[in-house]
């Protein structure tokens, strides 16, 4: 009996957090189908749209083109990723598993790089962008993400955990130090691959200040920098507002509640870097 | 991986390097070989693209940025002279501080409750941790325009359901809080996902034997989980604390020039943001970010050295 309470107690707690949660994501749903005067309502409030305004999917679409937003988007978390887990699954394995000189102090520069705050690379990373004519390009975006500190560092720890044996085998087997990297120990090291992956395309979709500076033209930049513009333009039309919140986040949320156990633990790894 | 694994560095001897033999075999050779080729590109793009950068900025703010393409001018110190003596700076800083003090704290708290509550058996688990994880898939662009509109002080959801009449990101009092309300919604579930890690690894049978002694839940979280599981909480407060000095995009996209609050909500990144690339004074960005570096680096030395009073390793 005393055990039921205790656990009501709980669901309900849960529930309230769980509403607080859902709550803002429901408010921008329902606004972006509502006409301006319906949001500007104050007696009575209006909470569902009397009439469903989809006409707003079509005027923010003409407005700010998302189709070429969404390639760009797209196209920056691709290669980011191709890049980032081709360079660290590389130099993780290096780091874990073989030895040369020099090795531990190009390892501490990459502790280095993790343990200090982005903005300092940004005003000179931001010249080399410009000097190479790459503003308002997709590599321009990709620019800072072609190789990955962190994903060095998870890796390495990846390739740490797995038993010595394996190697010894594929060695008297007479597997070469690139055989038995990419035959036998790069394919058990699949669900870290996919835990940077996962982190490095929620880190470049979520960034704003770095395509904003590269990427000022509307028609080059990112779903994120793009709604930093449109927050400034159109001020108080607030159904519009929220329409485009809607479309730059409604897939993301459709991908993540059907990956989200590989979602969270890649996220979870990532510990704190976002 | 255990998220505590940064900090604790301990299985790794730094620059204490393998004797050299004057005759090195042949599998010593290839993997000297196959070694530096493997760690080239990475070690190649991270000395590009961040330790000169790192270099060139900290050089950039002994500068002054050129006017109209003319050549920057050596100035020494007289940035951080500037900084020192520039009130905007000062209130910047006091800004990201309370940013910080609100939402670290409060973001921990509810996390690790969540994530003690989360930890049972209960139907339904994997569907609250989904839904207290959705905000860190959103960008945070999105979400600030979702709040900047459920704060409206006229018609926003807010103030209309609890009849109220709050200037929650105009009133320069409290919009700063306003922000970091958004901040710790935006980050409990993933808090929480790192605790609920941690917790994994506490023992069952610790609690057990806690209640066969008689004690209740509020003596198990505070004598059992915070101890066992304080390598995760040092964890997440240091890479959280890092985390909020660095708040700028939700504050960009909540707080326009326009906004009587303003000078009481802009942070530290914000300001680099404007110097160096609204205004263009590349030269006094610089030295704001390097500021920025220093008070970071201090406060995670000071937590490196506090942790030995309250966080326990096995």
């Amino acid at each position: 009996m005393k055990r039921s309470v205790a656990n009501i107690c709980i669901y309900v707690v849960l529930i309230l957090v769980s509403i607080t949660m859902l709550v803002p994501f429901l408010w921008m749903f329902l606004t972006a189908f509502k006409t301006t005067a319906e949001t500007m309502q104050v007696d009575p409030f209006v909470i569902v749209p009397r009439v469903w305004q989809t006409q707003n999917f079509g005027n923010v679409v003409k407005a700010m083109d998302f189709v070429r937003l969404y390639i760009n988007t797209l196209l920056m978390v691709a290669l980011r990723i191709l890049f980032a887990v081709l360079t660290a699954t590389l130099s993780g394995y290096a780091f874990a598993r073989l030895q040369f000189n020099g090795k531990n102090l190009m390892f501490a520069v990459v502790l280095l790089q993790m343990m200090i705050p982005v903005q300092i690379f940004i005003i000179p990373q931001y010249v080399m962008v410009s000097k190479l004519h790459l503003t308002n390009t997709v590599w321009g975006l990709v620019f800072p993400g072609i190789v990955s500190a962190f994903g060095t560092f998870l890796l390495r720890q990846a390739y740490m955990q797995l038993p010595k044996d394996l190697e010894e085998a594929a060695r008297l087997d007479g597997c070469n130090i690139p055989q038995t990297f990419v035959y036998i120990m790069s394919p058990l090291t699949k669900s870290s691959m996919v835990a940077l992956g996962i982190f490095t395309a929620v880190f470049a979709y979520k960034d704003l200040m770095w395509p904003m500076i590269v990427c000022p033209d509307n028609r080059a930049t990112t779903l994120a920098s793009a709604l930093a513009k449109m927050n400034g333009q159109y001020q108080q039309k607030y159904p519009e507002l929220m329409m485009a919140a809607l479309i730059s986040c409604v897939p993301m949320i459709i991908i993540y509640i059907f990956f989200q156990k590989q979602f969270i633990e890649g996220i979870a790894t990532s510990g704190g870097k976002l | 991986m255990l998220p505590g694994r940064i900090f604790k560095v301990t299985d790794y001897k730094l620059f204490k390097e393998i004797p050299v033999n004057k005759k090195l075999t042949s599998r010593q050779k290839s993997e000297f070989i196959w070694g530096w080729l493997f760690i080239l590109p990475t070690m190649l793009g991270l000395f590009v693209l961040n330790i000169y950068p790192m270099i060139d900025t900290i050089k950039q703010s002994f500068y002054k940025t050129g006017d109209f393409g003319k050549g920057n001018k050596f100035v020494g110190l007289a940035n951080y002279q500037k900084v020192l003596g520039d009130g905007e700076i000062w209130q910047t800083l006091w800004n990201t501080a309370k940013y910080a003090i609100v939402e670290v704290p409060l973001s921990i708290v509810i996390a690790l409750l969540l994530a003690v509550l989360l930890n049972k058996k209960l139907k339904g688990r994997d569907v609250f941790r989904t839904i207290f994880f959705l905000p860190m898939v959103v960008a945070p662009a999105a979400i600030a325009m979702v709040w900047k509109w459920l704060y409206n002080s006229n018609f926003g959801l807010i103030n209309n359901v609890f009849h109220i009449k709050v200037n929650w990101i105009s009133d320069p009092k409290i919009a700063i809080y306003s922000i970091a309300a958004i901040g710790i919604w935006s980050v409990i579930g993933y808090n929480m996902v790192l605790f609920l890690a941690g917790l994994q690894e506490v023992p069952g049978d610790y609690y057990e034997a806690a209640s066969l002694d008689g004690a209740n839940g509020w003596h198990q979280l505070i004598n059992i989980t915070i101890p066992l599981i304080s390598p995760t909480i040092f964890f997440v407060l240091v890479t959280r604390i890092i985390g909020a000095m660095q708040v700028f995009d939700l504050i960009y996209m909540m707080i326009d020039l326009n906004n009587p609050a303003w000078k009481k909500t802009q942070s530290l990144v914000f300001l680099f943001y404007k110097y160096s690339f609204e205004q263009s004074k590349k030269g006094y960005g610089a030295t704001v970010v390097v500021v920025l570096l220093a008070v970071i680096l201090l406060l995670t030395i000071v937590q490196l050295i506090g942790q030995k009073k309250w966080v326990h390793y096995e």
